[in-house]
This record gives C-alpha cells, sequence and structure tokens, in this order.
C-alpha cells in the first residue's frame, strides 16, 4: 500500500513514539506518575512542554490513582486527556480504571507493559493490563514502535466516537519496544491534527428536555457519577457492553481510515493473520512476540512446513468471530501468554481463544505456552520448539499436557 | 455587598439561587446539607463541585435524582483533590484554547473526615502542592457515618464507635484527632480556614475568600452528625456552637500562614472565662456517655487538657498570650 500523504522517518523507541503521538493528536490535558519502563514517555512530554512544543495542561500527579482520577475529571469538562503508566502503577489505577469506563470518559493511556511484584521486576510480561482485562478498557498491543505511534492516533478516535465513548489502552512491551530504537514514519502535524481533529462531545438530554453536550458546564449542569442501585446500575453496565460491542466495527473503521492515509495496516486492526491462510499449524499471540514468530515461520515456510500466526492487536473487545474465522483450517494452535492466571489453567489469551472456538466447525487441538515472565527472553529455537510439539499434536491427535513453559528452569 | 469582606445580609443570602436543593436523603438532623448548603451561598459565578463518596454523595444523587443545581462529579472515595486538579486543568487549557467561553469557573471539592484525614490525604496534599487554584470543603463529623460510624482519623479521643467501641475495657477511641486543619497550614498554602454552621455568616465568608484566592484553598467545618453522635437531631446547629464555646472547635484562619482567631473564638481568647468546660460538650452526645462513669473520668481530663494545649498553641501561632492558668 502506498502512503495518500508525506511521511519522515524518525529514530524513535517505543515510549518517544507515544510522547510524539500525544503531542501531535493536540492533547488538552495529561496528567501522569512516573514509572519504569513508561518513564521516557513523561520525560519526553515534560521536555515538549519545557521547550513549548505543546498545549497541554500537564498534571504530575502524586500517584497513578490520582493520575487516572485527574484525567478522568478532566475528561468530564470535555478535555482530550492522556496518561501512561505500567505495572505497579497500573494496579494502584485498578479502581480508578472501572470509574472511568462506567463515567464513559474516552481517556486513552500508554501502558510499557511490565510484570507485576512480588518479586519485584521491572521488565516486560502482559501481567499489568491483562488483570484489567474486565475493568471495561479497550485494549490493543503492538508489535513495534511503527505501530505503537499508529495505535496511539488510532486511539484516540476510537475513544472518543461517539459510538463508543470508552477509555483505551495501547500496550507496549516493557523494554522490548519501550526502550528500543526503531525508524519510524511519522506524518507531519497538520495531517495528524485533521485525522484526530478536535474532541467531538456526544448529545444528552437534560431534565428539561434540553439536548446539550455531555460534559461538567455551568450553562447545563449535570450531575456525572451518581449513586445507581438496583434499580438502575444494571442498565449502565449493559450499555457498557454495548459499546464495547460497537468498539469491534469502529476500531477497524478507523484501522482503515489510517492506512489509507499512511498505507499501513495491521490485519482488519482487531487481529493480523501471518501465513495463515492455509496453515495447519498456527501460535496466537500478542505484542512484540510475534515479529520473532514472523521469523521464524519465514524459517518453516521455506523448509515446506505451513506454519502460520494470529496475532491478537485488539483484546478488548474481543472479536471472537473473527479469531474462530481465522483459524478454521488450522489444525493444531498454540496460544502464547506473557502472563499466568493463577489456577485458571493458563493465560487469559488461551481461555478466551479456546473460548472463541467452541463453537467452529471443526475445532483444532488447542496447547498454552506460558512465557517471557518477568521479562524472559524468548528465542526464534522456542518458538521453533511449539511448531514442532504443533506438529506431533496434529499427528498423534493428542495433546498431552495443556499448559506448557516456555523456557523455564525446572 | 462584598462577600469575602462579611459584607451581606441574610436576605443577600436568601435571594442567591440554591445551587444545592431540597429533597436530598441526608438524616434528619444532620448538618452537613446545611454546611453545603451555605457554601454554595457563597459561589461568585460558574462553579463546577466535585464530592468524595460519602454521606453527602449518596444522599444528593440517587440516579436518577440530583440535588444539584451545579455541574458536579463523584468518581471515588480518595479522589477529591485528584478530581479538583483535573477539573481545573481542564478548565485552564480549554479556556485558553477557546472552548470554554466563561472568564471564570470556580472548583469546589466536599468531601468528608474519611475522605479527608484517611484515604483523600495523599490526593489532597498532591493537589495543594501543585497549586491547583480550588476551594476544598471538609465537612467533618468525625467518623465514617455513611457506613455506619465507624472510627476514622478525624474521630476525637475516647468517643465509642462501632470500630473504636466503648466495652468492658477500652473506653472508646484511645487516640486523639488528627490536626488536620494544621497539617494544611504546613503546605504553605494561601489560605486554610476553620467553620461552624451556627456562625453561619462567618461560613459564608470563608467559603468566599476561598473560592476567591489564588491557589489552593482549605475549609474545615464542623458537621454534627445525631446519628453517630447519639444527639438530638435538633441539636446539631447549637452542638456546633458549643464545639466552638468549648473550644473544641475553634474557629481561625491562616491566610499565607499567618494565623489569625474568627470573631467567636476571639472573644473567648479576650476573656477567658467565657470559655466553657467541654464536659458541658460531651454530655450532650451518647458516642461520650461511657466517660462519665468513675472508672474513665480521667479520659474526661484528658479530654479537657489537649483541648487545652491545643488552644494555648492556637493562641500563641495567633500572637496573642495564652491565660496564665487556663480556666477549665
Amino acid at each position: 500500500m502506498k502512503s495518500a500523504v508525506k511521511q519522515e522517518v524518525h529514530g524513535l523507541n517505543g515510549d518517544e513514539a507515544v510522547a510524539l503521538a500525544v503531542k501531535q493528536a493536540d492533547v488538552d490535558v495529561v496528567a501522569a506518575y512516573p514509572i519504569t519502563p513508561q518513564t521516557i514517555i513523561v520525560e519526553k512530554f515534560s521536555e515538549y512542554v519545557a521547550s513549548g512544543e505543546v498545549n497541554t495542561e500537564y498534571v504530575c500527579t502524586e500517584s497513578e490513582h490520582s493520575a487516572m482520577a485527574a484525567c478522568l475529571a478532566a475528561s468530564a469538562v470535555g478535555a482530550r486527556t492522556f496518561t501512561a503508566t505500567a505495572s505497579a502503577g497500573m494496579a494502584l489505577m485498578h479502581e480508578m480504571l472501572f470509574v472511568t469506563s462506567g463515567c464513559r470518559a474516552p481517556v486513552v493511556m500508554a501502558v510499557a507493559n511490565r510484570a507485576l511484584s512480588a518479586p519485584l521486576n521491572i521488565h516486560g510480561d502482559h501481567s499489568d493490563s491483562m488483570a484489567e482485562r474486565d475493568s471495561g478498557w479497550i485494549q490493543m498491543y503492538a508489535e513495534n514502535a511503527q505501530e505503537v505511534y499508529d495505535s496511539m492516533l488510532q486511539a484516540f478516535r476510537i475513544a472518543e466516537h461517539l459510538d463508543v465513548q470508552l477509555p483505551v489502552m495501547v500496550g507496549l512491551d516493557g523494554f522490548t519496544l519501550s526502550h528500543t530504537l526503531e525508524n519510524v514514519q511519522v506524518m507531519l502535524d497538520d495531517v495528524v491534527s485533521r485525522f484526530v481533529g478536535t474532541r467531538q462531545l456526544p448529545n444528552v438530554v437534560t431534565h428539561e428536555g434540553k439536548t446539550v453536550p455531555y460534559k461538567l458546564d455551568p450553562a447545563n449542569p449535570m450531575t456525572m457519577g451518581p449513586v445507581a442501585l438496583q434499580n438502575y446500575y444494571f442498565e449502565f453496565k449493559r450499555q457498557q457492553e454495548e459499546a464495547m460491542q460497537n468498539a469491534l466495527r469502529i476500531i477497524q473503521q478507523i484501522h482503515d481510515e489510517y492506512a489509507e492515509l499512511t498505507g499501513r495496516r495491521y490485519g482488519d486492526g482487531l487481529l493480523e493473520q501471518y501465513q495463515l491462510d492455509d496453515a495447519e499449524i498456527a501460535i496466537v499471540c500478542a505484542g512484540s512476540t510475534a515479529g520473532t514468530v514472523k521469523t521464524v515461520i519465514d524459517d518453516l515456510r521455506a523448509g515446506g512446513i505451513k506454519a502460520g500466526l494470529l496475532r491478537i492487536r485488539t483484546f478488548r473487545p474481543f472479536p471472537a468471530i473473527q479469531i474462530a474465522k481465522s483459524l478454521e483450517k488450522a489444525k493444531a494452535v498454540a496460544v502464547m501468554d506473557k502472563s499466568i492466571s493463577f489456577g485458571g489453567n493458563g493465560g487469559a489469551l488461551f481461555h478466551e481463544t479456546r473460548h472463541a472456538l467452541y463453537d467452529a466447525h471443526t475445532r483444532p487441538y488447542m496447547v498454552n505456552y506460558v512465557y517471557g515472565l518477568g521479562g524472559r527472553d524468548v528465542s526464534p529455537s522456542q518458538i521453533r520448539g511449539i511448531y514442532e510439539d504443533l506438529r506431533k499434536i496434529m499427528q498423534t491427535k493428542h495433546v498431552d499436557e495443556l499448559v506448557k513453559y516456555v523456557g523455564l528452569r525446572e | 455587598m462584598s462577600f469575602a469582606e462579611g459584607k451581606f445580609t441574610a436576605k443577600d443570602i436568601a435571594e442567591k439561587p440554591e445551587l444545592f436543593l431540597s429533597g436530598h436523603r441526608a438524616c434528619a438532623g444532620c448538618a452537613a446539607p446545611t454546611v453545603l448548603r451555605l457554601v454554595m451561598k457563597a459561589t461568585r459565578g460558574p462553579t463546577i463541585v466535585t464530592n468524595a463518596t460519602g454521606c453527602m454523595e449518596v444522599s444528593s444523587t440517587i440516579y436518577p435524582y440530583t440535588s444539584w443545581a451545579t455541574p458536579w462529579l463523584h468518581t471515588a472515595f480518595e479522589t477529591a483533590g485528584s478530581n479538583a486538579s483535573g477539573i481545573e486543568a481542564a478548565l485552564k487549557i480549554l479556556r485558553k484554547k477557546g472552548r470554554i467561553k466563561d472568564e471564570q469557573v470556580d472548583v469546589i471539592a466536599f468531601a468528608g473526615d474519611g475522605g479527608t484525614y484517611d484515604i483523600g490525604i495523599q490526593a489532597l496534599s498532591g493537589a495543594v502542592e501543585r497549586g491547583h487554584d480550588f476551594l476544598y470543603v471538609l465537612y467533618d463529623n468525625e467518623a465514617y457515618m455513611n457506613t455506619g460510624i465507624q472510627r476514622s482519623g478525624g474521630t476525637p479521643l475516647g468517643a465509642s464507635t462501632t470500630t473504636s467501641q466503648a466495652g468492658s475495657v477500652v473506653p472508646g477511641k484511645t487516640e486523639r484527632k488528627k490536626p488536620i486543619a494544621d497539617i494544611m497550614v504546613a503546605h504553605e498554602m494561601p489560605y486554610v480556614a476553620t467553620a461552624a454552621p451556627y456562625y453561619w455568616k462567618d461560613l459564608i465568608q470563608k467559603a468566599r475568600k476561598g473560592i476567591e484566592v489564588n491557589g489552593p484553598a482549605f475549609l474545615h467545618v464542623y458537621a454534627p452528625c445525631p446519628r453517630g453522635w447519639r444527639s438530638d437531631t435538633s441539636k446539631s446547629i447549637e452542638l456546633s456552637r458549643l464545639a466552638v464555646e468549648t473550644c473544641i472547635f475553634p474557629l481561625w484562619e491562616a491566610v499565607n500562614g499567618e494565623f489569625q482567631l474568627s470573631i467567636p473564638s476571639k472573644v473567648i481568647a479576650l476573656a477567658p472565662q467565657k470559655k466553657k468546660p467541654v464536659k458541658g460538650y460531651l454530655q450532650t452526645q451518647g458516642r461520650f456517655r461511657h466517660l462519665f462513669t468513675p472508672k474513665n473520668e480521667k479520659i474526661l481530663d484528658e479530654i479537657q487538657k489537649q483541648t487545652d494545649r491545643s488552644w494555648n498553641k492556637l493562641l500563641k501561632k495567633c500572637g496573642m498570650t495564652p491565660p496564665a492558668k487556663t480556666a477549665a
């Protein structure tokens, strides 16, 4: 695909790509608290503030809990808001994540995915955001710094879309993406401005029958975040779920629009398939590991092995139907989880992918590989090993062990 | 009329539109709605309110009803300070970008003692350190009343609550009340004051000063709670007066860290014989009933001593000389 607009190549790591996207999206309020490996984002943004390159209120809060509360409140006034976090910071936000999605505040957040304590570990895995999968946030995981930049810009459009109005988090693997310098194609500021636009507010009808924008506005007083008891709470939650389902469509739509502009595409925006059409054995994963898997697939394909990859770009809303469709021809599937659901037989990605396939006409054999916890490296030879296991499963029509661990000292 | 200078009458107040409306579901005799109503009478123009989880939040906004005739936001228990930060930051930048027309929109945060002394102190401290322009109003009913009278950092010594119960061994709360307003003064913020609803004019005036001052302001308001204090529902406003007259809750202001007594307390400072003994105040409330037994008399003495000590310290901070011998 060709780019319809002029782009420049910048050498950026994932964190810098986030900061640049936030700058170009003309965010009104950034409220954040530093945590490794997200720190470069807040430092870089501080640099923009110091040099007058952004027109943004930058609030350096005293905790992530307050960062999310401040973003939510600013969003309620009508501001476009952004924050960034990782690991313990996201765990501290836990309460506010639910309040933010419940208030339908389209806050955008970058998550430099990192392991959760204890033991303390600063390196990359998906424990932090996977633990928040039921928080009502849209979740996207990027494969490289380019996709980080692209996803961030799309995130504002998705979150603020009138059919969605939900917060979005974009995950970038700690250090692997956050700190690794890559060539990133960047659009010019005015092109980004046109793409992202100014935040639009949904209209609501007041008790007086007036149609007004949904925000804290003295001209049209509105009570936000009230108590809703047994007689109303449930309807609020059902509406959130509807917005999530709408997001499946909107994510694809905005992804298409972005692809027209830049020439860059990540599958349909929900899922990316690599050599999957005729694949007999397939890996399902999210994040930067997909890059390694693709390299291995190229090698295997050269040897005549029909290996493929399904990368989950959008984890919430979970594109279950699209996943089932993508894997309909696969005979054996390995789901790689960079987090673990203790006592739950494997990781979340496995559970949900397997669930998506339950109603499939022909179900593949499935196996789960938990890997990379605490930033442990996963090598091409280990990925090759997974494909070998899948071939064996396909031949023997038997899964020995449902949940396996990659590169573990046992 | 100038509200900040106290140049206003009851008629002026009555003629101002109500921003906190009747029909809320607070308990009979609760002083907190009176506090909210008085503070909202002090507004100078468009105002956005944020409210921590607590009595006033749950009793004023049960969906689909609301008592608020001004924009109002609640998010969580510990977020009054951080919400005010976000609202103020958004107002500032949206005005700069021309997306908000109002010249000035004020921000008021309301929180109870649980949301202020305990779970919300970090967010409050952070917001004040960052210098956001807002008024924080603590309505202090001295325990977690919303959840059923559990002790907080604002519960006074000796009070029986459901988590600091008076029993045969333990005589109610064994710790003293945290000096929250002093903690706020230590932030070197521009305006800190205490107020009681009996002195309604003083309260409105202070709220208005807090609104008008540039930067953060903190107003600590005494809010008797008949349910939690086991007091007569018709006596709440009177109790707030008695708390001032016993110097349990003196009224003062600290403008840029400079303390000065407000008139009701200044009167006592100048005529120490007017200072009433704490016993008369404690007797009005069932939460202190167990102290009026021979076994617990020493706690009554201790409360008097602590009250005197704090009062004398306050007098010194206000540049006044404490009496040689405290009247008790």
